[in-house]
């Protein structure tokens, strides 16, 4: 906004902010041609002088040795203006006539307390955060959100009642946890039913009582199998366990089935409270395994296909329903997974159950539903996909701009058929096994460990040499990271010995 | 019966007090010091008489460089255009309450776009000395009964620099005369008392394109993008914004709760959308156009600038719109802030989300109901009738025409 004042020379500011301090100045300037006012020329030309000697202004040296206190705050021209209106205030009473002004409120441009010129920089002597302060912040915050959600976000929002089969596993706490978070974030009330296979564990029990949310957790007298096909239809099983539970306790709201590894975005939650009866949406396939086939990247790039598959909703030019996008399994015909802990890729059904939306009182044995919904009690767990749910599946309602928007990803990953993990993820009891580490920078004194700890006891050499071959003369840094990762290294190791006992 | 009477009578005023309930709590009505003065129509309160200047005075400056429609201070051309076209606008003087000089004082750009305001006082000396001379109506008041749109820095003072405004002081022959600027500072010698203050020209079509959903969460607590320094004429600061934006980068530079920073993010609409309180601190002048976006996006604004006059300040209730932050206060401003109560914050948010209040800050093309152009003439309306003193006896002269800088009475 400004062209550069170097123009403006060093006195003629100074001149302009005697000026501005007020007429009182202007008018007083015929009577004195105060000490003040020389003295202050003698310093101010000295300044400059020594200014030009030293490279940079004087005067902010001096201003800050003079000032006391830690605030910064003195205008610039302060000392003169105190030394005017000290002399002004001692001549007024003895001479109230002539032709020095009344410094009255009756001039405007003199009771500004807004001063031109140079300000100090207040800085207080502690800029930090305060954290007190910081929460106060925060409260306003989440105030205002829930105000704006209030106004202009779903109106009279349902409960939610989320379904999820389960079973226990290496990478459950992991999925679970995914979900767990997703579902303490959704700002509408929720019911979280936890079918697991197997029969009620503490594992999962205990993982789900560290949410907060309302958990209904049932057993279903059945294993979990090893094979994929046989994994899916057992949840299929599950998952209808679930329905009969809030048949049974007649629950009001929106079901969704919630399987663990997926992965929900929160607009999700927000879009399904828009579903009348069945709704669906989009589902994003993530179906790739680290092992795929070089033919079938080759097939790929063929096709010109290299976006992720969605399953859901199609719909036409006015926006209804006119069909499925499905997955296409043609390409990995053969290759696919059939145990659990195949390398392969693991293929989604036809249509997943986590695409579909279920309005609670179609599920209910007495009240209004449509007569196109099925009563699932007369249903017997060989339900291929979720419309067989329906009589007539024109009825399902594309949510999520007609299936447009992908809102949730579907994924199956799991470990080892043989991987094992500390129940519920807590070391107990302590290691037994611990490997001294060899050629490294620190001096020969083992890791430390939980003051519990047993002493160390060495394992078996071929394992150390692995470890070591790694730790070559690497950087610090380097090195430090693999001493972390053969500790874990060590740790699972161990953990085979300890369960193995 | 006359249990039923009284049963029906209860029952209607319960019906009738729900309904008043139900009304939408999304917004409240703005009652401005005078009642709801933002609504008002201006349409046959006044008559404005509006001058032909020769369009080296408008039409030719604006030819010259039409970066002046789209700058901070093109609400003098819009003003002119409004006024041409309006219902208000008389083709006959003598029944002309006000008149309009449709001067363009401000459409002198350097090549990067800042007004130059030498040339202006003499300008607008020639533009009166032509009307004056060309119609009886300027001696009959000496200007009294005339307004003009002044919408640069420091109003008529003409400089961009405080302490020589303050030196020139508002042009002496505009002395009697209305202006409407920008600028508003109480105790300051280039607002006049009666000025009429107007907000800053924003673009309302860049503004509404870049709107967001409603419900998209505010999430930042206080946000601000600018400078805090001007290196160019201030490296050292203290003199720019007198060293309150230098003080609140230094305080508050480690806050998290405060998102400033001097960059130009193309999401600059987007994110004050997203924050409760915005900013607006002065700068070389106190104004900004920043109160302007604020207030359109529903940022509270924390206005930061001493003794300043907003715009049309008789009749929004700026107190109760915004925050005022003494510069003094600025190493507080965030217990300042946090201990505002959540309930004037939501009460603060609802005034600000009436689209009335929207209007009034904004310059439209076509102009609307309720827009700055209709406040502009109700405050001109507020100031009618005229006086019988400002009328002067035939041959009375009390401006001065030859006061000022010399360079100023030079023809142009």
């Amino acid at each position: 906004m400004k062209l550069s004042a170097l123009q403006q020379s060093y006195l003629g500011r100074r001149s302009n902010s005697f000026r501005s301090s007020g007429p009182l100045d202007s008018s007083s300037d015929g009577a004195f041609k105060s000490p003040a006012a020389v003295f202050w020329l003698v310093l101010h030309g000295l300044s400059c002088l020594i200014s030009l000697l030293l490279g940079f202004r004087f005067s902010r040296l001096v201003f800050l040795l003079l000032s006391t206190s830690s605030t910064y705050t003195s205008p610039f021209h302060s000392p003169t203006e105190l030394a005017k209106t000290l002399d002004i205030r001692s001549v007024i009473p003895a001479d109230p006539v002539g032709n020095v002004p009344l410094p009255f409120p009756n001039k405007t441009a003199t009771n500004s307390r807004v001063v031109v010129g140079r300000h100090g920089i207040r800085i207080r002597p502690w800029p930090h955060p305060n954290p007190v302060e910081v929460m106060k912040a925060h409260r306003i915050i989440e105030r205002v959100q829930t105000e704006q959600r209030l106004q202009f976000g779903v109106k009279d929002p349902r409960k939610i009642i989320v379904v999820t089969p389960t079973y226990v596993r290496t990478f459950q706490s992991l999925h679970l946890t995914g979900v767990m978070h997703s579902l303490m974030l959704v700002p509408y009330d929720l019911v979280w039913i936890v079918v697991e296979a197997g029969g009620v564990s503490n594992e999962t029990a205990s993982l789900i009582a560290k949410s907060g949310l309302r958990t209904i957790h049932v057993g279903f007298n059945q294993r979990m199998p090893n094979s994929w096909d046989g994994r899916h239809k057992l949840e299929t099983k599950m998952r209808l366990r679930g329905l009969r539970i809030v048949r049974e306790k007649k629950l009001d709201g929106i079901v969704i089935f919630a399987d663990d590894s997926n992965m929900h975005s929160m607009e999700l939650f927000d879009e399904i409270q828009n579903v009348k009866w069945f709704g669906a949406v989009s589902v994003g396939i993530l179906a790739s395994s680290a092992n795929i086939d070089e033919t079938v990247v080759e097939k790929r790039g063929e096709e010109e296909n290299p976006r992720m598959p969605v399953q859901g909703p199609a719909c036409n030019v006015s926006n209804m329903l006119a069909g499925w996008h499905t997955f296409n399994t043609l390409p990995f015909a053969g290759k696919t997974a059939v145990y659990i802990d195949d390398r392969a890729t693991v293929l989604p059904r036809k249509l997943e159950w986590s695409g579909f939306i279920l309005n609670s009182s179609l599920l209910w044995k007495d009240g209004d539903k449509p007569e196109w919904m099925k009563d699932i009690d007369t249903l017997d767990g060989d339900i291929e996909s979720p419309l067989d749910l329906v009589k007539d599946p024109s009825v399902v309602e594309p949510l999520g701009s007609c299936g447009r928007r992908v809102l949730l990803w579907w994924l199956r990953v799991e470990a080892r058929a043989d991987s094992k993990f500390p129940p519920r993820w807590i070391i107990d009891p302590p290691l037994e096994i611990t490997v001294p580490s060899k050629r490294t920078p620190w001096p020969d004194t083992p890791p430390e460990l939980p003051s519990h700890e047993k002493p160390v006891i060495r394992i078996q050499e071929p394992i150390i040499k692995h470890t070591t071959k790694t730790r070559t003369s690497r950087s610090k840094r380097r090195s430090k990271r693999k001493h972390d990762e053969t500790r874990t290294d060590r740790g699972t190791t161990g953990f085979d010995k300890t369960l193995q006992n | 019966m006359r249990k039923w009477f009284w049963g029906f009578l209860f029952i209607a005023f319960g019906f009738v007090c729900s309904i008043a309930a139900e009304r939408n709590p999304r917004t409240e009505r703005i009652s401005g010091s005078a009642g709801d003065v933002l609504e008002d129509d201006p349409v046959g309160r006044l008559k404005v008489y509006v001058y032909e200047l020769p369009s080296k005075y408008n039409k030719k400056i604006l030819q010259k460089d039409p970066r002046c429609l789209s700058h901070m201070f093109a609400a003098e051309i819009y003003m002119h255009r409004f006024l041409l076209s309006s219902p208000v606008r008389t083709l006959n003087p003598e029944e002309a309450d006000w008149f309009y000089t449709p001067i363009y004082a401000t459409c002198d750009l350097t090549p990067t776009g800042l007004p130059l305001p030498f040339k202006s006082p003499r300008m607008v000396r020639s533009a009166i000395q032509l009307i004056s001379s060309s119609w009886p109506y300027w001696n009959r008041t000496e200007g009294a009964d005339h307004f003009f749109v002044v919408p640069h820095d420091f109003g008529a003072c003409f400089h961009y620099q405080e302490e020589k405004a303050i030196e020139r002081g508002i042009l002496p022959i505009l002395q009697r005369a209305t202006l409407v600027q920008t600028f508003g500072q109480r105790n300051h010698v280039c607002l006049n008392e009666g000025s009429i203050t107007i907000p800053p020209y924003a673009p309302p079509q860049k503004m509404q394109a870049r709107q967001i959903p409603l419900d998209t969460p505010r999430s930042i607590f206080v946000y601000f993008r600018g400078l805090f320094y001007d290196v160019n004429n201030d490296p050292e600061g203290g003199y720019y914004a007198r060293g309150a934006r230098a003080a609140v980068w230094e305080n508050f530079k480690n806050n998290p709760l405060f998102d400033i920073s001097t960059e130009h993010p193309t999401t600059y609409y987007e994110d004050m959308q997203r924050a409760i309180f915005c900013l607006c601190p002065l700068g070389w002048a106190p104004w900004s156009p920043r109160l302007v976006e604020a207030v359109v996006f529903g940022c509270i604004p924390v206005i930061i600038a001493d003794d300043i006059v907003l715009p049309f300040a008789d009749a929004i209730p700026w107190e109760e719109i915004g925050v005022f932050v003494a510069e003094e206060d600025v190493p507080k401003l965030d217990t300042i802030l946090t201990s505002i109560p959540p309930e004037v914050i939501l009460r603060k948010q609802r005034l600000l989300a009436n689209p009335s209040m929207k209007r009034a800050m904004l310059f439209p093309q076509p102009a609307l109901p309720g827009d700055a152009f209709h406040q502009i003439l109700n405050g001109l309306a507020r100031k009618l009738p005229h006086q019988k003193s400002i009328y002067l006896k035939p041959g009375e002269k009390i401006l001065n025409w030859t006061a000022g800088p010399v360079g100023d009475l030079k023809p142009w």
